[in-house]
């Protein structure tokens, strides 16, 4: 499999505190990537930084080859990395199928050339088919959570950045999203880099990157995620 | 009743000059958040605009053409307010974003210079410089994709630019040559005379109405159909409300979130243009013209509920009837056994310039009980 992303030595500041320390991480297409580590280790930062929502002091993020150091967000989401943020970042005074609409921007042509949602998206998440008409910001957490991801996939993106999508997020919808998540990797063949606390989803993961202190500090397959780590990196 | 009656056709009358006046600063302050000064300057350019089409209508060549320069001057208007919205945007606002006062304070130089302006250049200048900077603009919109992606682009732009700036000194001496009143700056005021088809009264339900205030109640109803319409069925449209959202967000989307600030900006100052028109219709324009319905546009959107533009209608309307009914005296007439102490104090602001004193007295008072105005925004975020 051919890497999508791969981050050198990324070194990130917010202002004169060194957030990220010279982050090394690749996600390959197919492949589902794990970030874990306890609160305020940089995780969300390091998603941030690769969306471009942050500068990069230091270190090369290559998109297909390519250095997208300078490039904007929505240059970034044009060129297939999708970002569904902590907090979910739904559009609250727009209806839910306006909210899809725009997760259609980052296609050739945007908004203007493309404005049928594809049907595999009701098929993952079919609460959205009911709620088309009710205003983003009157839906629950779950339900935004669920718009949040099926926007991302609507710009057919290589990468898929979700940022702790089961936070505040009831039981029996964490096991939709996380079938969702798993079926699209299978079906789609994207790359997904996920910040995750809950442990059943960091399982799914195959590979893991552990974060201390703005650091990568340990990595591996999922499947050998021992007792020590899991203790050690996430808090449950 | 027919009192009442008379009074609701008046009041949406004023209301529909306070609507068109206050649409454009709807989208600039309501949806953007910036505190815009310069709006009613923006107005007076439209105004402006109106007076050059009229005396361009009365040349020969276009003389046959005269009664339909007050719709022609409505999207000229629109063109040149926008234009110059687009210029102040990409100059001094777009750095300001997020700070209210320094962006209140700079509005507020550029309105001074824009009167000042218009005091000290001829209007066929001012028209070159419009023709100039439309150009320079637009130009290289057309260009082959080849070219914009090339690294020679700024070269190609650079001899667009000066292109447009040839064509706008032609342009300025062209009129200048051709209408004499044009070529001269002048500080007085000037007077924009309706075609001879707005002229007179037409009867309404046994009513009266000046047709000039027809055709402006016809230009806020086109104007608002047509912006309701363009936020809420158009791509732009729904990139505009998202934007105004969350900025953040939208950019992550794949949203070019300066160039929504750039056509949000146009298309609200383009309508404070389209007012303009409307303004120039009811007395004579001047380099104040703007300056006297910036604050009762301010008020008919705080009124109305930021952000929301069925607040607006309905503040501009009950405000324009609220004037009718306190400045004419209308109350005394519709409820004549009213106490004594009350129609003395009625009596008293039955003035125009009164009634504002009483209805901005009003709004005060109705704000402090409902601070986010008639029609506040609601849902789950809110309450969060």
């Amino acid at each position: 499999m051919s890497k999508l992303i791969e981050i050198k030595s990324l070194n990130i500041f917010y202002g004169e505190s060194h957030i990220l320390r010279d982050i090394d991480l690749s996600v390959k297409a197919g492949e589902m990537v794990c970030v874990i580590g306890r609160n305020g280790v940089g995780k969300t930062t390091l998603l941030k930084s690769l969306i471009g929502l942050l500068k990069t002091k230091s270190g090369e993020i290559n998109f297909l080859g390519e250095n997208i150091n300078r490039q904007m967000p929505h240059q970034r989401a044009r060129k297939g990395i999708a970002y569904v943020p902590q907090g979910r970042e739904i559009i609250p005074y727009l209806t839910v199928e306006e909210n899809l609409m725009l997760g259609m921007e980052s296609l050739p042509g945007g908004l203007s050339k493309n404005k049928k949602i594809d049907d595999f998206i009701y098929e993952l998440f079919p609460i959205l088919k009911e709620f088309l008409s009710r205003k983003g910001g009157d839906l629950s957490g779950g339900q935004q959570q669920q718009l949040s991801i099926a926007r991302a996939l609507l710009g057919e993106p290589k990468l898929l950045l979700l940022d702790e999508p089961t936070e505040g997020i009831q039981p029996n919808i964490i096991l939709d999203i996380e079938s969702a998540v798993t079926k699209i990797i299978l079906e789609k063949g994207i790359g997904v880099l996920l910040v995750e606390q809950h442990l059943h989803f960091v399982r799914q993961a195959d590979r893991y990157y552990a974060m201390q202190r703005g650091g990568i500090v340990a990595s591996g397959d999922s499947s050998e995620l021992s007792k020590e780590v899991i203790s050690k990196f996430l808090s449950v | 009743m027919e009192l009442l009656l008379d009074s609701i056709f008046n009041g949406i009358a004023i209301g529909s000059v306070l609507l068109v006046a206050a649409l454009g600063l709807a989208i600039v302050f309501g949806l953007m958040g910036v505190i815009n000064l310069a709006h009613g300057e923006l107005m007076m350019l439209g105004a402006y605009t109106t007076y050059v089409t009229q005396l361009i209508f009365k040349l020969p060549i276009l003389k046959p053409f005269y009664n339909w320069y007050v719709i022609i001057s409505i999207f000229l208007a629109f063109i040149v307010s926008g234009v110059v919205g687009i210029i102040l945007e990409k100059t001094i606002i777009r750095k300001l974003y997020g700070s209210p006062l320094e962006t209140l304070l700079a509005t507020w130089g550029v309105s001074l210079i824009l009167q000042q302006f218009v005091r000290s250049v001829p209007l066929s200048y001012g028209s070159g410089l419009i023709i100039s900077l439309l150009i320079g603009m637009v130009l290289p919109l057309f260009f082959p994709t080849k070219i914009k992606e090339s690294i020679k682009f700024k070269y190609y732009k650079l001899a667009s630019w000066s292109f447009a700036t040839l064509i706008g000194i032609l342009s300025a001496e062209l009129i200048s040559s051709l209408i004499s009143k044009l070529g001269r700056a002048s500080s007085r005021n000037v007077d924009v005379t309706a075609p001879a088809w707005m002229r007179g009264q037409i009867e309404i339900l046994g009513n009266t109405f000046p047709k000039t205030r027809l055709m402006i109640i016809i230009i806020t109803l086109i104007s608002v159909i047509a912006i309701i319409c363009f936020l809420n069925q158009s791509a732009w449209g729904i990139r505009i409300r998202a934007v105004t959202q969350n900025r953040q967000m939208c950019d992550c989307l794949g949203i070019s979130t300066e160039k929504v600030d750039v056509i949000t900006f146009g298309i609200g100052s383009g309508l404070a243009g389209v007012a303009g028109v409307a303004v120039s219709l009811l007395g004579s324009v001047g380099p104040n013209v703007g300056g006297n319905y910036i604050v009762g546009c301010f008020m008919v959107v705080v009124l109305g509920g930021v952000g929301n533009l069925l607040g607006t209608i309905f503040a501009s309307f009950g405000i324009g009837i609220m004037t009718d009914l306190i400045g004419a005296g209308r109350l005394l007439n519709i409820w004549p056994n009213m106490p004594l102490s009350l129609s003395n104090t009625i009596n008293f602001f039955a003035t125009t310039s009164m009634a504002r004193v009483m209805i901005f007295a009003l709004i005060v008072i109705f704000l402090q009980f409902k601070p986010s105005g008639l029609f506040p925004q609601k849902g789950r975020m809110v309450e969060s």
